[in-house]
């Protein structure tokens, strides 16, 4: 979404591709399709170690406009049954009702509101974020990684972002059920976006 | 009392193999359900699951030597004073049950294994995973489980029930023979 026209000349210059100026947003599609999109997670084991997962199941799209990044905007949905953490006992037993209760919450979804650039690179980006039938705002910290034309006739762009979110404020405490070392889930959002 | 059956009577193998496996059905059964209640933080959380996963293998081994037993001996006919629907809904829930406890073999195997880790059993003991899957498959071998395991229960209690109607009501020998008398 999110950098100025400088950064995409420079990077196509990079690829020795004359880019045309764009002018109005454009809609990207995120690649679940190819797998260049990753929903991550991480969250203190204990206390004592960071445990790293992944949500498999998602789609979305985002509007990239370069001459007017703060009309970026972005939108996902989010299967929640599609937690993976690389094993079968521990996933199924996070999906129960006590932790994630997936089968009463199927869905988590995040619509963006406003995108501030803070940088060449980077960028806040404050959406709705609807988890376990909840919705409260939170704030991504957004690094633009590239874009350009890809080698197969497409453009793309990708995009990196962070936030830091406590469950119990979407009404589930981890705490309670885990220790208090689980108060906060880090989340590691990785889109690439083909151009529609 | 024979090892074996005869026409007449239940042998040793059959009778201790029953009742083996009753009280292990049981066992399984309330360990499962305190499996699901155990606290994150118990000293328990990996212990029990550890002994139901191994005393659940042992009951498969007993069960494919029931079904072996089974099928290459005689087995006793029915006491001739059963009604002809007892004896088929008696086989009928006979066998139910030992595809149950398949069933409940397959299923909690691959709750442990469906992302390619091994189930482990008395401490070091590895059965190693056959699939190594993202797509849930440990969550359907979940609710497997939970089905199978209530409906062996369910038909443990009716052959129960069936068992003491056939004893205090009936005044038979249902119950007796499964203790070694003719």
């Amino acid at each position: 979404m999110f950098k100025k026209l400088g950064l995409t000349v420079l990077a196509a210059a990079s690829f020795g591709l004359a880019q045309p100026t764009l002018a109005k947003p454009e809609t990207y599609l995120i690649d679940t399709k190819g797998a260049h999109a990753f929903v991550q997670f991480r969250i203190k084991h204990l206390g004592y170690s960071w445990l790293y997962g992944h949500f498999d199941d998602f789609s979305g799209s985002f509007t990239f406009d370069e001459e007017n990044p703060s009309s970026n905007s972005i939108t996902v949905d989010l299967d929640m049954a599609s937690v993976d953490s690389n094993h079968a006992e521990r996933d199924k037993h996070i999906r129960d009702e006590k932790y994630l209760n997936v089968e009463k919450y199927t869905k988590a979804k995040f619509v963006s509101k406003a995108y501030k650039k803070t940088g060449d690179k980077t960028a806040e980006l404050t959406g709705a974020l609807t988890l376990f039938g909840q919705t409260h705002d939170i704030t991504i910290d957004v690094e633009h990684i590239g874009g350009g034309r890809d080698p197969w006739g497409g453009h793309r762009q990708g995009f990196e972002g962070r936030a830091t979110i406590k469950p119990a404020k979407w009404g589930n405490d981890l705490t309670k059920v885990l220790g208090p070392a689980t108060e906060e889930v880090e989340l590691m959002l990785t889109v690439e976006g083909i151009r529609q | 009392m024979p090892l074996k059956n005869t026409a007449a009577r239940f042998g040793a193998m059959t009778i201790s193999l029953h009742w083996v496996m009753a009280m292990g059905i049981v066992g399984m059964f309330a360990s499962g359900l305190w499996i699901e209640r155990l606290d994150y933080y118990s000293e328990l959380y990996q212990i029990v699951p550890h002994w139901h996963k191994s005393i659940g293998v042992v009951m498969v081994a007993l069960m494919l030597m029931r079904l072996l037993w089974r099928l290459s001996h005689v087995y006793p006919s029915a006491i001739s004073t059963h009604k002809p629907y007892e004896k088929i809904v008696s086989k009928i829930i006979q066998w139910i049950f030992y595809a149950a406890v398949l069933s409940m073999f397959a299923s909690g195997y691959f709750i442990t294994t469906a992302k390619g880790q091994p189930l482990i059993i008395f401490g070091d003991v590895s059965i190693p995973a056959i699939i190594s899957s993202s797509a849930n498959i440990e969550d359907i071998a979940g609710s497997v489980h939970k089905y199978s395991g209530f409906a062996i229960i369910g038909l443990a209690v009716l052959h129960a029930l069936a068992a003491l109607k056939h004893h205090f009501i009936d005044k038979d020998k249902t119950l007796l023979r499964m203790f070694g008398h003719h």
